[in-house]
């Protein structure tokens, strides 16, 4: 990989990579990668490299946070006692996989408090997703199934990558939400070989989630230099249409044979090229959606400020001024 | 004007949907402290990662809750991060055996050669 150490002064996007960076090492960086090695917190890397896991793990820890919200509507209603038990149950598995990412995403040198600044204030994402109400119990069934399902998709390729820490963050966390996903599997199938009200119930959860579902795993990508590079450094483990794809081919049919169906008269697997072919979701509403204005936005920022600053008065009883942060080792 | 949410623990709170509270002050979430699990009696303890807590104690609440709520544990460590000593992974070639240093290794004797030829000589006396 030793060329790719080499700047073209003509090459704007890739001079603005890896411009500043010192060639040897940015090509022993790059060797390491490319056989397959880890990069833990202590080692070289490409300032770019840095940056963009960082904002990646934030934003996955974020989504974590966030995305306990929307399925934390539902606890007080739950159908059953059983049911209660397994959603308090993923809701706090969620909230600690939060806490993995967080502490994975400090290894590269930010702290704690600004990622929590950083999504109060707006600055970083979190997945869309979870800007939409979860109107029924049948959305909370819809979500521990088909987000977690698509989550998983995206996590068991990330987990592929090539940040230590990341990568262990998400080994542990992918063995959690399998449960997530038989208990969303087994919520849906119980409303959709239920009564003609849950089915129907069920039906137009299905109806309103397939946007954000098809949101979930972001526009297609580029063709860009720098999508090439965040791929040869393993950030990017796969274009977002192939994800998307793979989440299709594996949960479509498990819909459709549910007697389900999903509002998109053209979708359907291509044969021939193994692909699904599909209507692009409405990417003006994803841009209008991340930008604050989907339905839960504020309300969701809203409610993890007023979390944080509840709890202020506790950590401040057992704050010890003595005490000095050093970044967590891996 | 407060949030009405279809959650009912949201509207409850009675939060405002401007408020601007909640941004954290530096070292308000605390130091952290690394986490060594033991699955198995006779096992090694292994690093499994951090958690942020004003004390040893709170870490060790945090620790059990983060990393041993699923599968096996049998005891858990928790050590202040500021407080581990640790090799740069730059220094690796420390960690190098030189050539002279074989004789540290059990490859480094063969003595079924030399057992051999001791037994053929006391055969041929």
């Amino acid at each position: 990989m030793y060329g790719n150490a080499y700047v073209d002064p003509e090459n704007k996007i890739v001079n603005s990579i890896t411009a500043n960076e010192d060639p040897i090492k940015l090509a022993e960086f790059e060797s390491r990668i490319a056989a397959g090695n880890k990069i833990e917190p202590m080692d070289w890397m490409p300032a770019e490299y840095k940056k963009q896991l960082v904002r990646m793990i934030e934003q996955h820890a974020h989504s974590e946070i966030i995305g306990a919200l929307p399925e934390g509507t539902w606890i007080t209603r739950a159908p059953g006692f059983r049911r209660k038990l397994a959603l308090m149950a993923k809701v706090q598995d969620e909230i600690g996989h939060g806490q993995l990412l967080y502490s994975a995403a400090e290894t590269l040198g930010k702290s704690r408090e600004a990622m929590t600044n950083d999504l109060i204030t707006g600055k970083s994402k979190y997945s869309n997703v979870f800007n939409y109400p979860a109107k029924t119990w049948a959305d909370s069934a819809v979500i521990a199934w088909l987000i977690d399902a698509g989550a998983i998709v995206n996590q068991l390729a990330n987990s592929k990558g090539s940040y230590g820490p990341y990568c262990r963050a998400l080994d542990r966390i992918c063995a959690e939400e399998s449960f997530h996903l038989k208990y969303g599997h087994d919520n849906v199938v119980f409303l959709a070989t239920g009564t003609p009200v849950q089915r129907a119930m069920v039906q137009d959860a299905l109806n309103r989630w397939w946007e954000p579902i098809m949101h979930f795993f972001g526009p297609p990508d580029k063709e860009s230099i720098h999508t090439a590079t965040l791929m040869r450094w393993k950030v990017k483990m796969g274009s977002n249409d192939d994800m998307r794809n793979m989440f299709l081919d594996m949960y479509v049919p498990k819909i459709w044979d549910l007697g389900l169906t999903l509002p998109d008269p053209n979708l359907h697997k291509n044969e021939e090229t193994g692909r699904w072919e599909y209507t692009e979701p409405n990417w003006e509403v994803f841009k209008q959606v991340i930008n604050g204005n989907g339905p839960c936005n504020k309300e969701r920022l809203a409610v993890r400020r007023k979390a944080e600053e509840n709890g202020r008065w506790v950590r401040k009883a057992l704050a010890k001024p003595t005490e000095k942060y050093v970044t967590p080792l891996s | 004007m407060n949030i009405v949410s279809i959650d009912p623990r949201v509207t409850r709170s009675h939060i405002d949907e401007n408020t601007q509270e909640g941004i954290a002050n530096p070292m308000e979430h605390f130091q952290t402290y690394e986490v060594f699990e033991q699955k198995k009696r006779g096992t090694h303890h292994i690093h499994v990662g951090s958690v942020h807590a004003p004390s040893a104690e709170m870490a060790m609440i945090f620790a059990k809750e983060q990393y041993s709520r699923r599968g096996q544990c049998v005891n858990l460590w928790v050590v202040k991060t500021a407080d581990v000593f640790a090799t740069e992974y730059e220094d690796s070639d420390i960690f190098d055996t030189i050539s002279d240093k074989t004789y540290r290794e059990p490859e480094a004797y063969k003595v079924i050669d030399r057992i051999q030829a001791f037994k053929e000589r006391q055969k041929a006396n």
